[in-house]
């Protein structure tokens, strides 16, 4: 449980500093480690096919889109002069930290595979048989949802849109 | 001591209440957008814990779902703060109201397009 107890103190600590950052990135560094944070927290509850889903695809994709927007929107003059600002120790140091306890703490529940109490472990298998029976329809609608996001976006996006 | 599951609703439950603060207190669209990713991942931990606490895979199905939809709405969300900096130079939504409900809303936006650069800087009323 004390396990459980860290990785829920990270993602609150995490989270609290994303909201209250001044700069986008920084506030986008520190709640991909607040992702993470609730990756080991489904770990923990047994559910390691959402611990993979939150690590691949929320902090490792959305995520990875929220900051390649962001810095893209940020482009200007002072993008150089702002290089030395965004490698600077206040950037990265508060949220490296925050991971490297959670790698620590990961190293230490995969080697003694312990979970916490009063949860049931749903394997992968279990959720893989439930997405490709009962809720397939359920899956094919997210992939349309997906498609029209992309058609959405493509269009939104494009620049001399006059409208 | 209650069980994992209902602390990781607590948790869930404090995860929301920080995303819901930055949806309402900070004055530039992309925190806007980085509350609400907050909240949607806090309902999706929130349904985990609900598949852990009766070992059912639907919790876990639902954060699929959640995800897609997060992925979704990130996407289209972001183009749109995009056009938003483009047009107007500014992500602040005190001064885009202003914007768009003054008759001079668009020539101002074409003169203050240079200004995107600028614009990201965060915001916030505190």
């Amino acid at each position: 449980m004390i396990g459980f107890w860290i990785a829920a103190a990270v993602a609150l600590l995490a989270t609290a500093l994303a909201v209250t950052r001044r700069h986008p990135v920084h506030a986008l560094l520190y709640l991909v480690v607040s992702l993470l944070a609730v990756a080991v927290l489904f770990l923990l509850l047994g559910a390691a096919f959402a611990a993979a889903l939150e690590v691949v695809i929320y902090a490792g994709a959305i995520m990875v889109l929220f900051l390649f927007v962001v810095m893209l929107l940020d482009l200007g003059p002072e993008a150089a002069d702002s290089t030395r600002g965004r490698t600077a120790p206040a950037a990265w140091l508060g949220p490296g930290l925050l991971a490297a306890i959670l790698a620590a703490e990961l190293a230490w529940i995969v080697r003694s595979g312990s979970s916490a109490e009063g949860a049931t472990v749903v394997d992968p298998a279990a959720v893989g048989t439930l997405l490709f029976g009962a809720w397939i329809l359920g899956v094919e609608l997210a992939g349309m949802l997906l498609l029209a996001a992309l058609v959405g976006a493509f269009h939104l996006g494009r620049k001399g849109e006059a409208e | 001591m209650i069980g994992a599951p209902a602390q990781a609703l607590l948790v869930a439950a404090a995860l929301f209440a920080l995303g819901l603060l930055a949806v309402l207190v900070r004055r530039n669209l992309v925190f806007t957008l980085l509350g609400i990713e907050v909240m949607l991942n806090a309902s999706g931990l929130a349904f985990v814990a609900a598949g852990a606490r009766w070992g059912d895979a639907a919790g876990q199905g639902m954060l699929l779902f959640v995800l897609a939809v997060a992925a979704a709405e990130v996407a289209v969300g972001l183009a749109l703060v995009l056009q938003v900096a483009r047009r107007f130079g500014t992500l602040d939504p005190d001064r885009l109201l202003d914007l768009a409900e003054s008759p001079q809303g668009e020539k101002d936006g074409e003169e203050h397009a240079s200004g995107a650069r600028t614009a990201v800087k965060g915001g916030s009323r505190a």
